[in-house]
């Protein structure tokens, strides 16, 4: 481990040097596995957030009430721990860098979405990705500033943000960011990827174009 | 194996036998996991097809399905992403009773389960025969929900869910092992949750 920051409430960014690692595929995860000294084990699945050609693998944990390895990454752990990790994992929910999507994140889920922005800004291809991300209030929103510096429609629903009315994500939002030949990436809660795809299936977007990754209380 | 991690103590203290290495018990809640949309598909148009390797291909449609003898697990689920369900509930049709009618033929070995939205996913097929595999439309004493895999889904419980395919509506019989959508994503070709096959090369 080599950096832990908190840049939001209830949550943490790891970044950690692995070694001998294979460059993951934006969009990819890694599993962490904790080991107490008894040998009792608990593993969870965290999405990267860094691009591929990072030295570094950088996650982002949302810290979740009576979570069991979230409350020990978001609380215990420090520069120069070792923790085990498995990965990269997931050949379904990655981006290959050349072609046109629609990023779409609520909460948390806006991690993997920003691996594959910052994929998109080294390859210069940002022109590629459309990023609509919602959140309860924009300091709740993981990776903020580099996300509406990269132009992300970014709803609120808790507060209001620039000229919009706290609310959520609509059908109307999602219009203008998709047209045929672009594939979709949702990844959000359970119910935040079920309405999100559902807008996008609504709006004629091709099941088979769409994404989904969910994450709950398993995540 | 690596050795333990400086700091961490865990929750679960005891764990109850019935937990597979490496899950937890999730309590009441049931996580929704799909790479894909949730279609919505009316029982009407619902139909179930064992086809490939078998000496009668047959579908049955949702009366005919309902009107084969029903089937009932009551027990465990246990999904990837490490958490565990404990009593559960579902009633359907066993997998025996389709494969009685359809026939497998002798060198059908491998069976896959194909969703209404294209899923697919791959299994050995004597981890679906011996009363271990049912095709399910109920769910503690009421109709599947969608996001579960309503109004059909396939029920294997001794496997990773992953292996239980929502809104299943073929199972074709094969020869040779052919893998299904998450197998060629990483996952692994069986999925027994007791000896931790999650991944390929577990």
């Amino acid at each position: 481990m080599t950096d832990v920051r908190h840049p939001i409430e209830d949550a943490v960014q790891l970044r950690l040097d692995v070694p001998d690692r294979i460059e993951h595929l934006a969009g990819q995860h890694y599993v962490v596995r904790l080991t107490a000294e008894d040998g009792y084990r608990a593993q969870r699945s965290y999405s990267a957030a860094s691009a591929p050609d990072d030295p570094q693998v950088e996650l982002f944990v949302e810290r979740l009430f009576e979570g069991e390895v979230s409350t020990f990454l978001a609380d215990v752990v420090e520069p120069g721990d070792q923790l085990e990790v498995r990965g990269p994992i997931g050949g379904w929910f990655v981006w290959d860098g050349e072609r046109p999507a629609l990023l779409v994140g609520g909460g948390t889920g806006v991690v993997p979405l920003v691996a594959m922005l910052r994929t998109a800004r080294r390859l210069g291809r940002t022109d590629l990705l459309r990023i609509a991300v919602s959140a309860r209030t924009l300091a709740e929103l993981p990776y903020a500033d580099e996300l509406l510096e990269a132009g992300a429609l970014v709803v609120t629903t808790r507060e209001p943000h620039g000229v919009r009315a706290a609310g959520r994500l609509t059908a109307a939002d999602l219009v203008p960011l998709w047209e045929p030949g672009r594939t979709a990436y949702v990844c959000g809660s359970a119910g935040f990827a079920e309405v999100a795809s559902q807008l996008l299936v609504d709006l004629g977007v091709p099941a088979a174009d769409i994404r989904v990754e969910r994450f709950g209380p398993s995540g | 194996m690596a050795g333990p991690t400086r700091g961490f103590l865990g929750r679960r203290r005891e764990r109850d036998p019935r937990l597979p290495p490496g899950q937890y018990d999730v309590g009441r809640d049931w996580p929704v996991l799909t790479a894909e949309p949730t279609p919505r598909i009316s029982p009407e148009t619902w139909s179930i097809t064992v086809d490939g390797r078998v000496e009668n291909p047959t579908t049955w449609s949702w009366d005919e399905a309902h009107r084969l003898p029903r089937s009932e697990y009551r027990g465990d689920i246990h999904c990837v992403t490490t958490w565990s369900k404990f009593d559960t509930w579902f009633a359907g049709v066993s997998v025996d009773t389709l494969l009685e009618a359809a026939r497998p033929t002798a060198d059908a070995h491998f069976v896959v389960a194909t969703s209404k939205t294209g899923y697919t996913t791959n299994l050995p097929l004597e981890d679906v025969t011996g009363g271990k595999a049912w095709v399910v439309w109920e769910y503690d004493g009421g109709p599947l929900p969608v996001e579960h895999g309503g109004p059909v889904r396939l029920l294997v419980p001794h496997l990773y869910f992953w292996k239980s395919a929502k809104w299943v509506t073929r199972l074709t019989l094969l020869q040779r092992d052919q893998p299904g959508f998450w197998e060629q994503n990483g996952y692994h070709d069986r999925g027994d949750p007791w000896r931790e096959q999650r991944y390929q090369g577990d």
